[in-house]
């Protein structure tokens, strides 16, 4: 009998009843599962949407395309309903709707998910860094965090976009650095919890460094409910942008983005016309899949997700 | 009699992710007659909160009744629609938690809380209800019952609070109490305050009572009836008496070696050393606190001139009750908290008062095991991770050699060598332990600070984890300083005692010394404080007990 096996034959004289359940696998309802079905769905198509539409985001129809035998000469190309032509009718200027949603995908989710990206950089970096470091660095991050977030964000955009204009670039790095505030609360706070942990304790005993407890006791630790929170996050970014361009302040025309398609569109309305409503639902379909993710990866956690995010 | 409360082969069981069922609790059957005390003994992971919970109807969210009755008076209470059981708990059952510092609320007064099950189910008007509070508190000892009702859970302490659960669990008379655990989070001179007002309450009222605990010697005190539970099964059912006695089951018998015996000189472990030699480490006048540091002194002063010497091979076992500064000395040693004053001496050489200045080789000698090991391991790294950083970081062990010394450590600590893939979720709090203290070896110390590292478990796996510390003393020759608040333990372990009490060394000495006559009256009251493993000790010994708390009160010290 090897040395081994001797000792497993101890334990189990032990009769030492286990601790814990093992960790459990996530499962997904099947809201997660229609949930990655659509997100899904929207990423593939930021990658092939300018490929697979139908017409370029910027052509105004050809009226020719809608002459019906019968009909008029020189029919309207705007607000037209959906038909062979324009699956999902046409907008103000009669450009086709689907078109401009598939192209609006890569710029939407683009610009969201790089200012979330930015947010995330610049939140965690900063808010670990709060946590960790000393209390007058947590004490001046702090209150400058503080000071920025009572600033309303869509009036601070206002004022930025006023200032310097709209470009892409500017509207990536405004919407990440107002969302950057919320993201330092919460990876701050992450932190500041696992910070007191005993076994971040017990590596400062040993004499680690700054950089080591960072990266392998305490970022590993927070890295799930951070993902989490990217997530919601994405799709406040998302939202933030679409008002922008609602209001007309961010992307700028011809190129296409769901809120401000849901804008320029609005005028369709009276006339019964889908093609406000379509973006609109885009926007719906992202966001809320995004959501039932997010919401069975915090049931999963045992829901002390959602309350340390708050 | 008709017995009060009848369990009739009680089935419950755990539904897992894909839905199976396991079972917790396998077939258990007992009764509890009016006015009985009924004991459920077992470590954790027995079931026996989940056996005690059924009394009141309730099962722990994933775990559902499959088979069997729970009836209270007659009356199944598992099939019992949920407005009926909600007119049942508190007023025909009652829950005392396990912590009553996490129980309270601490918005609202004592009095309120007290009061508030009897008031809301409609058995007492307000005023009688507070009457009957005051009576309460007066049956269970607490001091100024008249005006106690009306301050908030802060401002009593931890014993008092336990007291004041009893006293908000019979506030409506019930008919049956069901504790769960209500001493275990105390100190010894304290367990005996509570034991004794819950014994004599429960006798005065008349209730009957479901006792829930893993120590066999508090059982012995308060309980009539013991069921002794392993893995969700009956191992034996006798009177207290009985199965105290002449336990007929092993399981009983395992559970009654693995209590230590009563403290008292010549149990613990000698080991030859020579006086001359420099001790390994020193304390000399150490004064330590929390908060601002000014002239020496801290805002919040802890220690007050501690002086010890640990020589090369010897364990220092620290004895204290809660809050005297055990954990905070430990600290200090470690350079977690610098001293305000004083100096620490390793090998007589001066160390630097805070870790951040302390060399890596110095750092490397004085290794810190907590007392956690849920908390101290990160959930996050395998076991190998865990192991092989001290070793990669304080011997520059790569590769070959650190599998080698990691498959070394995992056979010290008696693990078999496939745990070093494992996560520390996968194993039990005593597996977890030995990872814990293997993970301070592997930096090959020359003292380890074992800061309450059984408290946490189980009374089998502690003496387990005990057995396991003295072969390592023996074969590494490590020096030990071992805190705990149980006297028993340190008794057994230890070489060296030094007393604690309210930040000051009171008594130190060998253990033949401090535990033998003439007593210092603070060890005194510590040895006469721990429960002894039969029936008739409380009575007999409370009455010392008292009044060597009363001079403790007093101050005999300054």
């Amino acid at each position: 009998m090897s040395i081994d096996e001797k000792i497993k034959e101890k334990i189990t004289s032990f009769e030492e009843l286990p601790d814990a359940p093992p960790r459990r696998k996530i499962r997904f309802s099947i809201g997660g599962k229609i949930g990655i079905f659509f997100v899904f769905f929207w990423i593939v198509m930021v990658f092939i949407g300018p490929y697979v539409s139908p017409y370029n985001e910027a052509d105004i129809l050809d009226e020719s395309l809608f002459i019906v035998p019968g009909g008029e000469e020189y029919p309207d190309t705007d607000y037209q309903p959906p038909s062979k032509v324009a699956f999902l009718g046409t907008d103000y200027l009669g450009r086709d709707t689907l078109s401009r949603i598939l192209y609006g995908a890569r710029t939407t989710i683009g610009i969201s998910f790089l200012a979330t990206l930015l947010a995330y950089l610049l939140g965690v970096t900063l808010g670990i860094a709060a946590a960790v470091g000393s209390e007058w660095l947590d004490m001046f991050l702090s209150r400058f965090n503080d000071a920025f977030l009572s600033i309303p964000t869509i009036m601070m955009g206002l004022v930025v976009i006023a200032a310097v204009g709209s470009t892409i670039p500017i509207l990536i790095g405004m919407t990440g650095l107002i969302y950057a505030t919320s993201v330092f609360r919460v990876a701050r706070s992450l932190g500041q919890d696992v910070m007191v942990s005993d076994f971040v304790e017990a590596a400062k005993v040993r004499g680690e460094g700054l950089w080591w407890i960072i990266t392998r006791e305490i970022l590993p630790n927070v890295v799930m409910p951070l993902a989490t929170d990217f997530g919601l996050r994405f799709v406040w970014i998302i939202l933030f942008i679409s008002s922008l361009s609602f209001l007309g302040l961010g992307v700028q025309p011809p190129m296409s983005d769901w809120g401000s398609m849901v804008k320029e569109n609005l005028g369709g309305l009276p006339y019964g016309s889908i093609s406000p409503l379509m973006p609109s639902l885009a926007i719906a379909t992202l966001t809320i899949a995004i959501n039932l993710i997010v919401d069975d990866i915090s049931a999963h956690s045992g829901g002390k997700l959602s309350n340390r995010m708050i | 009699m008709a017995p009060l409360l009848e369990v009739d082969n009680l089935k419950i069981d755990a539904r897992k992710d894909d839905g199976s069922l396991t079972p917790i609790v396998k077939g258990v059957s007992f009764n509890v007659k009016p006015g009985e005390v009924l004991a459920l003994i077992g470590e954790s992971g027995s079931g026996k909160t989940t056996i005690a919970l059924s009394a009141l109807g309730y099962t722990k969210p994933g775990l559902e009744f499959t088979s069997g009755e729970v009836r209270l008076h007659g009356q199944d209470v598992i099939s019992m629609p949920s407005e009926e059981k909600r007119l049942m708990r508190g007023q025909k059952v009652a829950y005392l938690a396990q912590s009553a510092a996490a129980t309270f609320n601490p918005a609202m007064t004592i009095g309120e809380q007290v009061t508030e099950s009897a008031i809301i189910h409609g058995q007492l008007l307000k005023e009688d209800a507070e009457n009957r509070a005051k009576e309460l508190y007066r049956a269970l000892e607490l001091p100024e019952p008249e005006r106690l009702g009306k301050r908030y859970p802060h401002q009593v302490s931890g014993g008092q609070l336990q007291r004041l659960m009893a006293a908000m669990a019979l506030c409506g008379n019930p008919d049956l109490l069901v504790l769960d655990e209500p001493t275990t989070a105390l100190d010894v001179t304290t367990q005996i305050e509570v034991l004794k007002a819950f014994k004599s309450v429960i006798k005065q009222e008349g209730s009957a009572a479901i006792y829930v605990t893993h120590d066999l010697s508090v059982v012995a005190q308060i309980a009539d009836e013991i069921v002794v539970l392993y893995a969700g099964e009956v191992q034996e059912h006798g009177s207290a008496e009985q199965v105290v006695s002449t336990p007929n089951h092993d399981y009983t018998r395992r559970l009654m070696n693995a209590v230590r015996p009563p403290p008292a000189a010549g149990h613990g472990d000698k080991i030859e050393k020579s006086n001359n030699e420099v001790p390994v480490l020193e304390l000399k006048n150490i004064f330590a606190g929390y908060g601002k540091i000014r002239d020496g002194t801290a805002n919040i002063s802890v220690l007050e001139n501690i002086n010890i010497k640990i020589s090369k091979g010897q364990t220092v076992g620290v004895i204290g009750e809660s809050g005297c500064g055990k954990s905070t000395m430990a600290r200090v040693m470690s350079g977690l908290l610098p001293a305000s004053k004083g100096n620490v001496l390793l090998r007589g050489e001066n160390l630097k008062p805070d870790l951040k200045n302390r060399s890596r080789s110095e750092l490397q000698k004085i290794q810190f095991v907590f007392q956690m090991a849920d908390t101290a391991l990160n959930p996050r790294q395998r076991i190998d991770q865990i192991l092989g950083r001290p070793l990669e970081f304080y011997l520059e062990l790569r590769g070959g050699e650190k599998r080698k010394r990691i498959a070394e450590l995992l056979e010290m600590v008696e693990l078999p060598q496939d745990f070093a893939g494992r996560y520390p979720d996968e194993l039990s709090g005593g597996q977890k332990q030995r990872i814990n203290l293997a993970r301070a070896l592997a930096a090959s110390p020359e003292i380890l600070l074992c800061d309450e590292v059984i408290s946490a478990l189980d009374t089998i796996v502690g003496a387990n984890i005990i057995e396991l510390l003295k072969q390592l003393r023996k074969n590494t020759g490590v020096s030990f300083v071992f805190i705990s608040h149980d006297l028993s333990t340190v008794a057994s372990f230890a070489d060296h005692i030094v007393v604690l009490y309210a930040g000051k060394v009171v008594d130190q000495g060998t253990v033949d010394e401090v535990l033998s006559p003439p007593y210092h009256p603070y060890t005194r009251l510590l040895i006469s404080s721990v429960p002894e493993l039969r029936v008739g000790w409380l009575e007999e010994s409370v009455d010392e007990i008292e009044e060597l708390s009363l001079k403790r009160d007093q101050g005999f010290i300054n």
